[in-house]
């Protein structure tokens, strides 16, 4: 409880007469991979939004190591160490795999526009440095030999994983996944466990994971945050989740109408 | 010769104003129905300096990209700060023009609607040399960091922001550089003309300017250089055409957007063709 990274306290939004998150509170323990999960329209991605700033919570407060993020701009948020990926992906389409991962950390240098404008080779030189690094990054994620390709002609799994290599350039300490694994076989999803687990692992990020892919929470979070209709339904680790009567219920239940309940 | 020779002036000082645009439009990724009125303050300010003043070209061409800088702000920073809402700035320019246009209707030192004019100082020296640095300056801003962050803000502003980058400021840098460009562009046109007018900066040459960068291709320097260059032309190039003259132009532009949609150099530039062309051959 002590060492939280990510503390939402009383958070509400609401969308005309909609509340699409509804005094939500709940923190993301440091290193560890909390999932959050619920039907759809729960809330979850309004979540993701409020603490990226997308949006502005109707109230509540939301604390990244201890300082409030409601009045930040978006790349202000980036900056203390929050990066996060879309549900429905959004790369920059015509650029090629490298340039998106190299964006966050261009972002990042020191450069002023004077001396873009006078200095020319000089110039081009940092940005030789950062292509390093950002090709770097996509071979953690096995993703290296698409980089020259243009971000829109990969196929949907990989533009998944283009998307969380722009993240990790943002070189965060919390990283957000909104249903990293929508669209993706069996097999590809199995593969993406070992991937997000090795990302914490090497990337030395705390992470939140949205998911409908129940097995996939399941096996690599250590805690797990329910949602349903915009509030906290449950919350605990896998265990205590899946015990939970009211989870079953609303949310486990339907799944596993017909089958056997543990 | 001279008539030729003035042509082509004309065209590279037009050249320099659709720079300006493109890095706006084609790599920012926002629509300016607006920017001949920062040729037109490069124009009149510098006009107003060598008419009123004497004051040295040099000095009045820097005033005018200055006050096209400037002006650009007082545009920019209100509108572009509705960050996700682009489309306030369009409308904004649009209105700023009128606005300009009438304000040198009146204003005591512009001789109002029936122009002001000058000295012919803008020789070929002076233009041509204007155009390279001017190039060589966008090249530059284009190639470095910048160039990077202005197409990431045109393919998604909220993907952009989200990978650190500052909206609100990397826009309206790119809307002062667009706008200082511009600025010079309107100082050289003022002297190579001799003569300004109000008219002259109106929405019929905003509309040509954002012609000249979506036909030449959005997320392209060299296609709207090309296509600005043409455009500069035509109009001399079919004289004999007389009144087909217009229809003829707005021919050539539906042609080149029903074929090529994306502009003559859609998102690459002449030097990436003769990359692709020399890996080709080898
Ligand atoms: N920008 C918005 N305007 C209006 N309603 C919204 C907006 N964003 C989300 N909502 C509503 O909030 C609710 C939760 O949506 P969302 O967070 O996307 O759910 P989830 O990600 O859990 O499927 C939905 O009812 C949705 O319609
Ligand atoms: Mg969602």
């Amino acid at each position: 409880m002590n060492d939280s990274l990510l503390e939402v306290r009383d958070v509400t939004r609401s969308f005309g007469g909609i509340r699409a998150v509804d005094a939500l509170s709940f923190d993301a323990e440091r290193g560890k991979i909390t999932g959050l999960i619920g039907p759809n329209g729960a809330g979850k991605t309004t979540v993701f939004n409020l603490i990226t700033a997308v949006y502005r919570p109707t109230s509540g407060s939301i604390r990244f190591e201890g300082v409030d993020l409601t009045r930040k701009r978006p790349d202000e948020i980036v900056r203390c160490g929050v990066a996060r990926t879309f549900q429905n992906i959004r790369l920059f389409k015509r650029m090629s795999c490298l340039e998106n991962v190299m964006t966050p950390l261009l972002a990042r240098v020191a450069c002023g526009p004077l001396r873009a404008l006078f200095c020319g080779p000089s110039v081009r030189n940092e940005k030789r440095a950062v292509q390093e690094k950002a090709y770097s990054i996509m071979e953690a994620l096995d993703i290296a030999d698409v980089a020259d390709r243009n971000a829109f002609t990969l196929p949907y799994g990989q533009q998944r994983k283009l998307e969380v290599a722009r993240a990790l350039a943002c070189a965060p300490k919390l990283l957000l996944l909104d249903e990293p694994a929508a669209g993706m076989n069996d097999a590809e999803t199995e593969e993406l466990a070992g991937t997000i687990e090795k990302v914490r692992r090497n990337f030395d990020v705390t992470i939140i994971l949205i998911e409908h892919h129940i097995s996939l929470v399941m096996s690599i979070c250590t805690y797990i945050v329910v949602m349903d209709r915009g509030a906290l339904l449950a919350s605990g680790t896998p265990r205590e989740v899946r015990e939970d009567e009211r989870v079953v219920e609303a949310y486990l239940g339907r799944r596993r109408t017909g089958g056997k309940r543990s | 010769m001279d008539y030729i020779l003035n042509i082509v002036l004309l065209a590279c000082i037009n050249m320099i104003a659709v720079a300006g645009l493109a890095i706006f439009t084609g790599f920012t990724g926002l629509f300016s129905l607006g920017h001949a009125a920062f040729v037109g303050i490069g124009a009149y300010t510098s006009g107003v300096l060598t008419y009123h003043w004497n004051l040295p070209f040099i000095w009045a061409i820097s005033a005018g990209m200055a006050a096209a800088g400037a002006s650009s702000l007082i545009i920019g920073i209100p509108t572009l700060r509705a960050k996700l809402r682009s489309d306030y700035f369009a409308i904004a320019i649009l209105g700023f023009g009128e606005a300009l246009r009438v304000s040198l209707e009146n204003l005591p030192w512009t001789n109002g609607a029936r122009g002001l004019s000058l000295d012919e100082l803008s020789g070929p020296v002076w233009v041509i040399g204007a155009l390279v640095i001017c190039l060589f300056l966008t090249h530059n801003l284009l190639i470095s960091r910048f160039g990077s962050l202005f197409a990431a803000v045109r393919e998604d502003p909220v993907a952009a922001e989200m990978a650190g980058i500052n909206l609100f400021r990397t826009r309206l840098l790119s809307l002062v550089v667009s706008a200082a460009l511009c600025g010079v562009s309107g100082a050289l046109l003022a002297h190579r003309l001799a003569f300004i007018q109000p008219v002259m900066f109106t929405l019929t040459q905003s509309t040509q300017l954002l012609a000249s960068v979506i036909a030449g291709g959005m997320g392209s320097i060299s296609g709207p250089m090309i296509v600005a260059f043409i455009f500069s032309l035509l109009p001399e190039a079919l004289r004999g055409l007389n009144m087909w003259r217009l229809p003829a132009y707005g021919l050539l532009l539906v042609l080149i957007m029903t074929y090529r949609p994306q502009g003559i150099m859609g998102y690459q530039e002449l030097t990436d063709i003769f990359r692709k062309a020399r890996k080709r051959f080898k």
